[in-house]
């Protein structure tokens, strides 16, 4: 059902030259498109009953990501909906979830985590943004960089360190910055798969204690846990993005013509080409099976070796597929006027967002 | 073949070293190290520096401006030019052109074309590959008939590099259709700004207008202007090919890149204290690259041994374009890893002359996505990989 709403949405609304124009409008995204996620129930699903959702399953979003990965959709549900509506219902409390969550769900509040920052890599407890207590508020200091949907969103979701050393666990809490507030400057840019994001200093900024999601200090459990959401989300829009590139390359091989035939009919792309189906299924297996620890009762560290195991893979399957993609297409496969080149960009971005294959590979080892 | 440079040879480095340590242009180098584009009077005011020198045509014969170095000379040369990040001289006029004309054209087309080559008082561009001709290019269908004293050129030529920049355009056209596809072939010079030409810009995933679609219509192109025979085009074209395949090992290039890339290593972050060059698994695939670099490397020596006993440069020539662009495509991947999150950034004005906004990241960091989306080309240009391994397949294994 879900399948079919966003087939039925891709069809009507997001064509490749759709797409071309959402891109090049100022916001990067389309509100219209918001509203419709919105009016469609898909920024329901990532959450429970309890706080209002569609029920929050793993497998659901899976579904829905992998048709957006398709049509490489870019409205910013992973990092609105999946990631910082995923802290709120995770810390929030129950006046920070009715603030913050509804208005989410109706499609009228942006929000972004800026979680990451120059020095630490993809290590999420390296956290040296300071918030210092003085007297009801926290002043923040500090910098994060590829903060997600972070030029349009109304509220940051920022890790900041309230006690311990750069690197210590304990010690991170996540407080709510407004924008606007004074001190916040951001650098905003746009990926180089066509999503907008932004690298934001915090200077002197005071942000009311109240504003603090959960108990102070004790943050980064959750936060590990909604940016495995995350993860599971973007891997699974991976697995409809590279499934869209063997497609769009079986199909080429069929219609480009060299020495007198189609290029399809040669042996050696053939079984380059069953080779690319083989990552694309073992991707799309793996991806499954870590939704499916996900919603199931396991312990958060199994949840956390399952998703780290299909980033892994799948980060394997985007080299893989995609460089294949590009090359069995040729020059054409490199340019910007066939979507080709832009969904190997996409897969591409994938690859290293939340960790590449490598840091995965060592976190699904060090359980 | 030696494995130790003699005294003359190391005498000969330390000379090139010193003579680029002086004349490379200083701001042309910063550009180079903040991975700036560089533009069309970069790469000409180096070239003319090179050419008052006497270096700007290392391969060429003597007789017409070449240098007289020998193989492992010329290997030096490359590789201090690599360490400073010199630009190699724009290879359409210097090195594919120029040696078609000097092996095939005739005294006056010698005379009249290969001075300005060598000085780069003239930018030439290729016209080979055509929308339906790729990897099949002698199926190519761009025509040249014979009216009285000129050809008439009509048809469309793409993946035209920099030919935005391009004074003079080398093609290949069908002057024969009645017989076999590679014997109907002729090798024409055409002035860019004759009449009937237009250049269409082709943007790459990476933002930049690098390649062109360039269009004939009613082309007139004087006889004169023929290399050669007419139809025998083909035949200089493979020559041409052979030469552009042994420039394309890039051995220094990806020397220098990956101690480059050990240096940064160093000195970036894993983000658990320590840094990311004592990261096992990336030190690792770094270990992995320069090994293959090293094979490769010597690779290219045999090659150039073989050529310095007067061999023509064969089909062996093949393994360093395969090798030499899967090991730099290989080294585009560890740059891309070393920049992690900073790789995602799209801000290609920022690696553009002149800006003076905010930056994204560190160390070119935010170039190193875009350097690897572009440079999947290496595996497709040239006669792609595939090709390389068809021409294995018949001229070596004799399957």
């Amino acid at each position: 059902m879900l399948q079919d709403s966003v087939q039925k949405f891709v069809h009507r609304h997001y064509s490749f030259d759709d797409r071309s124009a959402i891109l090049e409008s100022s916001k990067g995204y389309s509100e219209q498109c918001w509203e419709l996620f919105a009016e469609l129930g898909w920024l329901t699903v990532p959450f429970s009953e309890d706080d209002g959702g569609f029920g929050g399953l793993a497998t659901d979003m899976m579904v829905l990501l992998e048709e957006f990965g398709k049509a490489m959709v870019v409205e910013p549900f992973v990092p609105t909906a999946v990631l910082s509506g995923g802290l709120i219902a995770a810390l929030g409390n129950e006046q920070q979830k009715e603030q913050n969550l509804v208005p989410l769900m109706e499609g009228k509040l942006q929000l972004a985590a800026a979680l990451y920052e120059a020095d630490g890599r993809y290590n999420l407890a390296s956290v040296s943004t300071i918030a210092r207590r003085d007297g009801q508020d926290y002043v923040v200091n500090g910098g994060k960089i590829l903060v997600l949907n972070g030029e349009a969103a109304k509220q940051l979701l920022v890790s900041v360190r309230t006690a311990g050393a750069s690197r210590d666990e304990q010690g991170i809490s996540v407080v709510l910055i407004d924008s606007d507030s004074t001190g916040v400057h951001k650098k905003a840019y746009t990926t180089v798969d066509g999503h907008r994001a932004a690298q934001i200093s915090f200077t002197d900024v005071r942000v009311p204690v109240a504003n603090c999601l959960g108990t102070e200090g004790e943050a980064l459990s959750a936060v590990l846990s909604a940016v495995d959401r995350a993860t599971l989300c973007v891997s699974a829009e991976a697995v409809g993005a590279l499934d869209m590139l063997l497609q769009k390359t079986v199909e080429y091989s069929k219609t480009r013509k060299q020495f007198g035939t189609a290029i399809g009919t040669f042996q050696a792309l053939q079984h380059r080409m069953a080779d690319m189906f083989i990552e694309c299924q073992l991707a799309r297996s793996i991806v499954m099976m870590a939704a499916m620890k996900l919603d199931s009762d396991i312990p958060d560290e199994e949840k956390a070796r399952a998703v780290s195991a299909a980033k892994s893979r799948v980060g394997r399957a985007i080299r893989k597929v995609g460089q294949e993609a590009v090359q069995l297409h040729g020059g054409i496969g490199i340019t910007n006027e066939l979507d080709v080149g832009h969904l190997f960009k996409r897969v591409t971005g994938i690859e290293t967002l939340f960790g590449n294959s490598d840091f995965h590979t060592a976190r699904f080892a060090s359980f | 073949m030696n494995a130790a440079f003699t005294a003359e040879e190391l005498q000969f480095q330390e000379d090139a070293r010193q003579f680029l340590e002086a004349e490379f242009p200083k701001d042309i180098r910063a550009k180079v190290e903040q991975r700036i584009r560089l533009e069309k009077d970069d790469y000409v005011r180096w070239q003319k520096i090179l050419f008052e020198k006497g270096w700007a045509a290392p391969n060429w014969p003597e007789e017409h401006g070449g240098t007289g170095w020998t193989a492992v000379q010329k290997y030096i040369f490359a590789e201090q030019m690599a360490r400073f990040g010199a630009p190699e001289p724009v290879a359409f006029g210097m090195k594919m052109v120029a040696p078609v004309i000097y092996s095939y054209g005739n005294e006056e087309q010698k005379k009249r074309f290969l001075p300005d080559i060598l000085a780069s008082n003239v930018w030439w561009c290729q016209g080979y590959s055509e929308p339906n001709s790729g990897s099949d290019l002698a199926s190519l269908k761009t025509s040249a008939v014979r009216e009285g004293d000129h050809y008439i050129v009509n048809g469309t030529k793409t993946w035209n590099t920099l030919g935005q920049y391009a004074d003079w355009i080398f093609c290949l056209v069908r002057t024969d259709n009645s017989v076999k596809k590679q014997e109907g072939i002729s090798f024409l010079l055409i002035d860019m700004k004759t009449p009937g030409i237009k250049v269409s810009p082709i943007y790459l995933i990476d933002g930049t207008p690098e390649v062109n679609e360039v269009y004939f219509e009613n082309v007139k192109v004087p006889v004169e202007n023929l290399i050669g025979e007419e139809n025998q085009g083909w035949t200089y074209a493979k020559v041409l090919l052979t030469h552009e395949r042994t420039n394309i090992a890039g051995v220094p290039r990806s020397k220098v890149r990956l101690e480059k890339l050990r240096a940064l290593a160093a000195k970036i972050a894993d983000g658990h204290g320590g840094a990311l060059g004592d990261d096992p698994i990336f030190k690792k695939k770094i270990a992995e690259a320069e090994i293959q670099v090293l094979a490769l490397e010597y690779a290219e020596l045999r090659a150039l041994a073989a050529v310095s006993v007067g061999k023509a440069p064969g089909p062996e020539s093949s393994i360093l374009k395969v090798v030499g662009t899967e090991v730099a495509q290989f080294i585009d991947e560890l740059y891309m890893e070393l920049a992690a999150l900073q790789s995602l950034p799209f801000v290609p004005d920022q690696f553009t002359e002149g800006f003076s906004g905010e930056e994204v990241g560190e160390n070119g960091e935010a170039a190193t996505a875009l350097n690897y989306f572009n440079n999947r080309k290496a595996s497709i240009y040239g006669g792609s990989n595939e090709i390389q391994k068809n021409i294995i397949c018949k001229a070596v294994l004799g399957l």
